[in-house]
């Protein structure tokens, strides 16, 4: 691998480069479905090559071949070099990165269990058992259970002469229980909706879940929704689980914290951010109780955002984002640092793959716990609505004006949950949002949750990120919009 | 360098020395794709990639699974025939696991251009030059992208079954911006020469200026004309809910619905992938040709479409529109047709008392998966309408809206054209016309 790399730095050196790195990464992945007591997916792949970036006449240019031969590498690194001379015919400016240093390291993510040596006969095996058990419950006309296991294995060589080796492994598993009944499908999801739960870490993840005895609950929740009120519409206190306030951080703080956003460069497909350069260290973004990080360090937890060096060689960093309320960092790069003045990056570039250039992502987006358990918080609240498990999601290009759905909710009267609720969803504007929140749950609550499906970039990548979070309490949102006629 | 034939032959002569599954196919592929990427009037991305992939299905005792690779050497191809083996050994017997199907014929469709395949990051940096020229006289800022690129698949199973595709495919999308308001277009091709990336800056740039320092327009139910990319972004939640597994499943919005008006009668779909507009390739992942199929005739829901496995369960004939096994989903519909009318963009705003012109949608998602309720925002270009004009710009809005509802109301369709978005696949739909059209809240940004 080594050799590969260098031999690719050498070649864009001498076609003309000012700057170059390159990664060379094998990518190992596991799926597995079932579905109504079948198999549905049994699938493994490979994947091995390498991206060369480079700044040559003061722009960017970017190849990737599956060609490791010492032609292949010779010719995308070439080719690197000539589309970074075609970008020069349209630049403002030559490209400026603020300072790097040069690393020679190697980290390997914890992984107890390797996944990969987890029998895919014992998976599907416990993938059945819990498909069964959905079943059981009468109404219950779908039952869906997956696995997904990632190993990444990357070399980083830059011209700065830093040679970085990094090894994860990341672990999923979920499973649904839909149920079709008098002109309503009602589902319900565990872990987490959209594939369940996900961190960088072994089969230990999966058998902590505890699946199998989660199964009946929740298969049961899904057929009682049919019968159960709708959620009324109306302005409302609400708590929301924590799996729900770790989508709500990704999506109205995550994304618009991104500098690339802020700056213009995703205007035309992710789009761009209501964050301004003139909020920073001044809007109040949230509640004095509001503090987030982005914090990709390993001493965070093991997130999709967990790892020792971004993707330019950077090494990971824990940034406070939203400080007592305030709004005071954003996730940088070395090049979009450098547009606004700051000495170093905040380390947040990472690529799909090895055929895709690195970009500002969101590494594990976090809200600090607060105090207390989430009985505790439902007992300090008279009149509101609990709201568990995401369904929908949607924001606006500035991420500003959003609205979500949940699978499930129950009323709270007088300090108790009462009646379960369907269809519930909520909106509002981010900072109002974050400004309403009056109570964040403590450790004991505090999950450090996956989201493996992030889409950002042309052509489009998919990211996993990491938001730490425990049940929260917003006060007088509007609830019930999604519905409304 | 993309495979050949001859190259893709050779690679799965050797898969089927190697492999000792009771039945076997093989899906090589091999892509290069290069996209020029720009933003505040400048070139800020620049990427090219190439690929293949040689992806192997086992069959072991009613059992299947896959393995794939992007290593062709003799030892990688070995590797990945006895992953795919091992892994379907290791699987439960799956009782609709039907054999392969034998060798197949393919009506022929042409999606190839050599000025696309051949396209360079000089050219494309020129016209995005251009692109950038038009913004900055009129001090707009511009971002977009210039993609090109070449993709070739070949299926093959052991049962004699043999089908190729080479396709080549292209986009110029492009958002011009001014404080306060936007403006975007976008087209793809097969060729590269149909883009008129210089009419798109000129239209994306118009309407940034027309929606300029834009208006609040209360919530509520409005008339409103959608252009084809947002017919397109929502009719994309709807098509996949016509396979035929889905409604098997009762996961589908069309469960105990098939046979009913559940449209209006101005309303009617096809899948067709011989479509001069349409692209792709004229066989499923399975190698089963894909059949023309009327989803939607004058607002009834005639037919679905079917994978073999699904057919088989439900006594129909399989239509082409499975996807590669093994998989969850079975099969959906990919190449749509909708029908349209004869109606201009022009004369659907003067017949227009009031509402609201749309150009497209953003963040689209399923808020409810039986009445089809879709939530979403409006993006670079939303104006209000009056007495048959177009008066001003508005401020971003939020829509929640059943989809099979508002196709009980399309008043007016202009003529059917090849569109893309952002939040589906690309389609050939009109412009339409629709009353009621229910926004729920107001961007404050």
């Amino acid at each position: 691998m080594k050799q590969s790399g260098k031999r690719a730095l050498d070649t864009a050196a001498a076609r003309g480069a000012t700057y170059a790195d390159v990664r060379i990464m094998d990518i190992r992945q596991r799926y597995l479905a079932t579905k109504n007591g079948e198999t549905a997916q049994v699938r493994e792949s490979q994947s091995h090559g390498l991206g060369v970036r480079v700044v040559a006449d003061g722009a960017w240019g970017f190849a990737s071949t599956d060609d490791l031969s010492g032609g292949g590498i010779d010719a995308t690194a070439a080719r690197a070099v000539e589309i970074a001379k075609a970008s020069a015919l349209v630049k403002k400016q030559d490209v400026e990165l603020a300072p790097g240093n040069k690393i020679v390291d190697r980290w390997e993510a914890s992984c107890r269990i390797d996944p990969f040596g987890v029998p895919v006969s014992s998976c599907l095996e416990l993938m059945l058992k819990v498909d069964a058990e959905l079943r059981r419950v009468q109404g219950v006309t779908l039952a869906e259970v997956g696995m997904d296991f990632n190993r990444i294995d990357q070399l980083f060589l830059s011209t700065l002469g830093s040679e970085i080796r990094q090894i994860k492994t990341q672990s999923g598993a979920g499973f649904v229980a839909t149920s079709f009944a008098r002109n309503e499908i009602q589902r319900r999801s565990y872990p987490n909706s959209f594939g369940g739960q996900y961190q960088t870490r072994g089969y230990e993840l999966i058998e902590e879940m505890d699946l199998l005895g989660h199964a009946p609950q929740i298969a049961e929740q899904a057929v009682a929704l049919h019968a159960c009120d709708q959620c009324p519409a109306g302005e409302m206190d609400i708590i929301l689980g924590g799996s729900q306030v770790g989508l709500q951080i990704h999506e109205s703080i995550g994304h618009p914290i991104e500098l690339d956003r802020v700056l213009g460069t995703e205007a035309n497909f992710a789009g761009m951010s209501f964050l301004t350069l003139d909020k920073l260290g001044i809007l109040q973004y949230g509640s004095e109780i509001v503090n987030v990080v982005a914090d990709a360090t390993p001493a965070h937890g093991p997130g999709l955002g967990t790892f020792a060096y971004d993707d330019e060689g950077v090494p990971a960093q824990c940034v406070t984002i939203i400080k007592d309320g305030k709004f005071v960092g954003y996730l940088t790069s070395r090049e979009t640092a450098a547009a606004i003045g700051q000495s170093r990056s905040g380390a947040s570039m990472r690529a799909e793959g090895w055929n895709r250039i690195p970009l500002i992502r969101m590494t594990n987006v976090s809200l600090l716990p607060g105090k207390g358990s989430l009985e505790e918080l439902i007992a300090d609240t008279d009149d509101g609505i609990y709201m568990e498990t995401n369904r929908s999601w949607s924001i606006d290009d500035r991420r500003y004006n959003f609205q979500f759905g949940t699978e499930i909710g129950w009323e709270i009267k007088h300090g108790k949950k009462t009646r379960m609720l369907k269809n519930p969803s909520y909106g509002g504007i981010t900072t109002e949002f974050w400004n309403s929140c009056d109570a964040i749950c403590g450790p004991e609550e505090w999950v450090l949750w996956g989201t493996p499906n992030c889409g950002k970039g042309q052509p489009m990548q998919t990211m996993g990120t990491g938001h730490g979070a425990s049940p929260a309490r917003f006060h007088r949102i509007q609830v019930g919009v999604a519905y409304s006629k | 360098m993309i495979l050949t034939r001859k190259r893709a032959k050779e690679i799965f002569n050797k898969v089927l020395k190697y492999s000792t599954a009771d039945e076997t196919e093989a899906h090589i592929s091999s892509t290069t794709h290069s996209l020029t990427r720009f933003a505040n009037n400048c070139i800020h991305q620049n990427v090219a990639e190439e690929g293949t992939s040689l992806s192997v299905r086992a069959v072991a005792n009613q059992r299947t699974a896959r393995a794939t690779t992007n290593k062709l050497d003799e030892d990688s191809i070995r590797q990945v025939c006895e992953a795919a083996l091992a892994l379907a050994r290791l699987a439960p017997p799956n009782p609709d696991l039907l054999t392969m199907p034998g060798p197949q014929m393919y009506r022929a469709v042409d999606r190839f251009s050599s000025e696309t395949a051949e396209l360079t990051p000089q050219a494309r940096a020129e016209t995005v030059q251009q692109a950038v020229q038009r913004a900055e006289a009129d001090g707009l800022t511009a971002a977009g992208v210039y993609s090109s690129g070449v993709y070739f698949t070949a299926l093959f199973n052991s049962r004699g079954l043999e089908a190729h595709h080479e396709e080549s495919a292209s986009e110029f999308s492009i958002t011009m911006l001014l404080e306060g308001s936007s403006g975007w277009a976008k087209k793809t091709s097969t060729s590269c020469l149909d883009l008129e990336p210089e009419v798109l800056a000129d239209r994306a740039a118009r309407k940034a200026l027309e929606s300029r320092e834009p208006k609040d327009v209360a919530p509520g139910k409005y008339c409103v004309i959608l252009e084809p990319a947002a017919v397109l972004d929502l009719l994309g939640f709807l098509f996949f809910d016509f396979g035929g597994l889905a409604v098997l499943e009762s996961r589908s919005c069309l469960t105990g619905r098939l046979g009913e008006k559940l449209f209006g009668e101005n309303v009617s779909v096809r899948d067709d992938v011989f479509h001069p507009l349409q692209a792709g390739a004229p066989f499923d992942g399975e190698g089963v040709p894909r059949q023309r199929v009327g989803l939607v005739e004058k607002g009834t829901v005639k037919n679905l479409v079917y994978a073999r496995a699904t057919a088989r369960k439900v006594g129909k004939e399989p239509t082409g529109h499975g996807f590669q096994l093994p998989n969850e989903y079975g099969e959906a519909p990919m190449n749509i047709v909708m029908d349209g009318g004869r109606s201009s963009l022009e004369e659907m705003i003067r017949s227009t008392p009031r509402g609201l012109l749309v150009t497209r949608l953003w963040y689209i998602r399923e808020v409810d998966p039986y009445q089809k309720i879709l939530t979403g925002m409006t993006r670079d270009g939303t104006f209000w309408i009056e007495d048959g004009e177009v008066r001003h710009g508005v401020r971003n809005l939020r829509f929640n809206q059943s989809v099979i509802e508002m196709l009980k109301q399309v008043e007016m369709m202009g003529p059917p054209q090849r569109t893309a978005g952002e939040e589906s696949f690309e389609m050939v739909v009109p412009a339409m016309k629709v009353e009621g059209f229910n926004f729920s809240s107001v961007t404050k940004y």
